[in-house]
Order: structure tokens, then sequence, then C-alpha cells
């Protein structure tokens, strides 16, 4: 029998997951536009005092960022439990962690990268400097992958549950306020002329310890909802 | 050879059956028999490695399965209620991804063949969404065709076939047994596979 590699295995699971969104494009469209209505309501709400809206910049986006990718955490394992394709990843011959890794780096291209794309984009709204915009880009380059892994555990820990949605934000919600915190920091140390250098070295090590633990805690937890 | 020993299952509070054992030697043909509730869609998913058993132990060529894992799995095709086809996608990208991640590259002539034995000529890049119950389970059933695993565990495996798919299906299953494969199967509708006697087990 010819096993795939484990590589082969996550560039698979990553190609399959972007070609059901590129036919399926709405479901991507919406968190986009969520994270980008969500941001530009402050300046409207809060009105057009420049040092204001620098104030608050970094906090605004990052929260937007979280709930955005909070709206599409629902998407990642539930459409394939309903239609009985996840039964079938179970029983994958090589890794369900490594299976559940690709599943999060398609989730992650899908409804991270686009917000970091459009962030600079935001930020002009709040009148940031070109420095504080390309610290912004970083942290949310460095944060929004581990916000798409810790939501993987609770998504896989919600699935099938009724109201699940909502429970997967209270659950994922408060264990990603360390990523909020460094995140919002970089920017916020590098307008106040400090270097963001420790801030994000902090977002980069969150992200290797969750890219570690993340998917087979996330792979147990599907063993577990599947029961 | 599949060997099931004292094994226990419940489903909530409700146990389903105990004592229960069985083996399944290469070549061999079982289906499990009961009424609805009975607990053979568990006792499928079981075998599976989905539900854990309350007491018991599944051994496949002699390990036991749970220590097994992914080497077990290798040699299960396990089809269910659900089709496990994605709507978006065409009947030929369904079978080829899923072909793949169950650990076996299928070519497109090899997946355009399978699907035309199954009766889709014609159908292979149509959205899966536009076939007719019948014709999807026939797309899930052309699994069976590009995998070479031994052992096959298939739930309902006829429901919304034609007269045409089930006598398919037993001639498949025929040929699968030939090979020294296994086949576990569910089903309320008569299935009578040529030279091979089918072994009955009957849960209640």
């Amino acid at each position: 029998m010819n096993r795939l590699s484990l590589t082969s295995l996550l560039l698979l699971v990553i190609r399959r997951d972007l070609l059901l969104a590129m036919r399926r494009r709405a479901d991507v469209l919406t968190t986009l536009v969520f994270f980008v209505m969500v941001v530009s309501l402050f300046p409207l709400g809060i009105g057009p005092e420049a040092d204001t809206l620098r104030k608050i910049a970094p906090g605004v986006v990052w929260v937007a960022a979280l709930l955005a990718s909070m709206l599409s955490l629902g998407r990642m394992f539930s459409a394939d439990y309903l239609d009985g394709t996840l039964e079938q990843m179970l029983l994958v011959p090589q890794s369900l962690s490594m299976l559940v890794l690709g599943k999060i780096v398609a989730h992650w291209m899908l409804s991270g990268l686009p917000l970091v794309l459009i962030a600079p984009v935001l930020g002009l709204q709040f009148d940031m400097s070109a420095q504080a915009l390309w610290v912004l880009i970083a942290a949310l380059l460095l944060g929004t992958p581990v916000l798409s892994m810790i939501g993987a555990i609770g998504a896989a820990l919600t699935l099938g549950l009724r109201g699940g949605g909502v429970l997967v934000s209270l659950l994922v919600l408060p264990l990603c306020i360390p990523v909020l915190i460094f995140g919002a920091g970089a920017v916020e140390s590098v307008t106040t002329g400090m270097s963001a250098v420790s801030h994000l070295s902090l977002l980069g090590a969150m992200l290797m310890f969750s890219l570690v633990f993340t998917p087979w805690v996330s792979a147990q937890a599907l063993r577990i909802s599947m029961e | 050879m599949l060997e099931v020993c004292n094994l226990a299952c419940s489903r909530g509070d409700h146990q389903l059956f105990d004592g229960l054992s069985f083996t399944l030697s290469a070549g061999e043909l079982l289906q499990v028999q009961g009424a609805n509730g009975s607990g053979k869609t568990t006792l499928l998913r079981t075998l599976c490695g989905f539900v854990q058993p309350l007491a018991g132990n599944i051994l496949w060529q002699g390990q036991d399965v749970r220590e097994m894992d992914e080497d077990y799995y290798a040699d299960v095709i396990y089809l269910g209620h659900l089709n496990a086809l994605k709507d978006e996608l065409s009947a030929l990208e369904n079978l080829r991804i899923s072909a793949a991640l169950a650990g076996c590259a299928v070519t497109q002539q090899q997946a355009i063949a399978a699907l035309k034995r199954m009766g889709l000529r014609g159908r292979e890049t149509l959205a899966v969404k536009v076939l007719s119950q019948g014709q999807r389970r026939r797309v899930a059933l052309a699994r069976l065709l590009v995998s070479n695993a031994p052992l096959w565990i298939l739930d309902e495996p006829l429901t919304a076939l034609d007269v045409g798919a089930v006598g398919l299906m037993q001639e498949l299953i025929g040929e699968h047994l030939a090979k020294q494969g296994m086949v576990i199967f569910t089903t309320h509708q008569a299935l009578a596979v040529a030279d091979v006697a089918t072994r009955q087990l009957a849960l209640s």
C-alpha cells in the first residue's frame, strides 16, 4: 500500500479546503467584511480626533480580528462533521494531528491572512504611522495563526453541540487574551518610542508553542466529539 | 484476521450488547443482523475505533487495534450512513480526494474507470449536489473500487440503490472476497454473493 507522506497529506488537506472555499466564496468574504465593518465603525462612533484614534487603533484592530476569527471557527470542522467526511478523516492511515494541522493552516489562509492584508488599509483610517503599520502587520502575522490554532481546539470540542457557535466563543476568547495583550502591546510600544521586539518575540513563542501542541490536542478533541 | 472477544458496547446509559465474540478470516462475509436500535451501527463504529467499547478487545492480525491505531486504519475502509461527499466538488474530485486521504493515490484514469464501473459515465465532472441520492451512493461506493484495504466495513451499503446497482455491489463484494478480502456489513435488503456463504451475526 502506497501511503502518502506526512507533507503530502498536509498539502492535500490544505488544497482540498482551499478548493472548497473557492467554490463557496461567500463564507470567506463574510469574515473579511465583518472585520472591515467593525474596525470602520470606531472612527465613525468616536469622532475624527486623530490623537484618540491613534491611541485606540491597535486595540480596535486586534479585538476586531479576534471577533472575526471567532466568526469563522464554526466552519472549521462542522461541515465535514455533518456530511460524514470527518469520520473518514479519523481513519487516515497517517496522522490525524497532521491532517488537523492542514485544516488549521487552510483556515488561517482563508480567515486570518485576508485580515493581515487588509489591516494596513484600515490602519490609515486611524492615522497610524508607517512604522506602527509595519509592526501591526508583523504582530497580526504572528498572532492570527495562534487564534486559528486555539480556536481549532474549541471548534473540535463543541462539534455537534446545539448552540456550539456561542459556546466556542466563550471557550476560546479567554484563551486568546494573551495574544490580544501582546499583539496590541507591540504596536503601542512602537508608537511610544520603544522597541516592539519583546512583544513580537513573545507572540512568536506562542506561535511555536501552539504549533506543536494544538494540532494534537484538537485531534484528541475530535476523537472525543465523534463518539 | 479480525477477532472480536467479549465486546460490550453501550449508547448513553443503555447497554446494547455484551459478551459478543466472533472471528472473521480472509475471504469471509459477515452480515450483522438485528432490529432497529439493536446496535448494528454502534458495532461497526466500534470496529472502526470511533467508539470505545465498554469491555472486550478487537484484534487485527493478532494485535490489539487500540495499540495499532494508524496501521489498522490503513487496512480498513468504512462506509457509513453518510456518504462523506462534498456537495461542491465533482464526483471525480470527491473520489480522488477521499482515496488520497485513505492512503492510496489514484490517477485520473483510475478514478474515471471506477466511476464508469459504478454506472456514472458522463457524470464524473458534475458537482455532487446535482446528483440523485442513488447516484451519490454510487460515488461513495466507488471508493471501494480504488482502495486496496482488505477489511470492508459497510453500514447499509444498499440504501437508495436500484436493482442494477445492488447486483453490482454483489459482484464487487464477490471479487473482493475472492482476493482474500473480508467484508462486514449490515443491510435490511437481501444480498447474496455467488459461491460464498454469508455468515450471520444476530444482535438482540
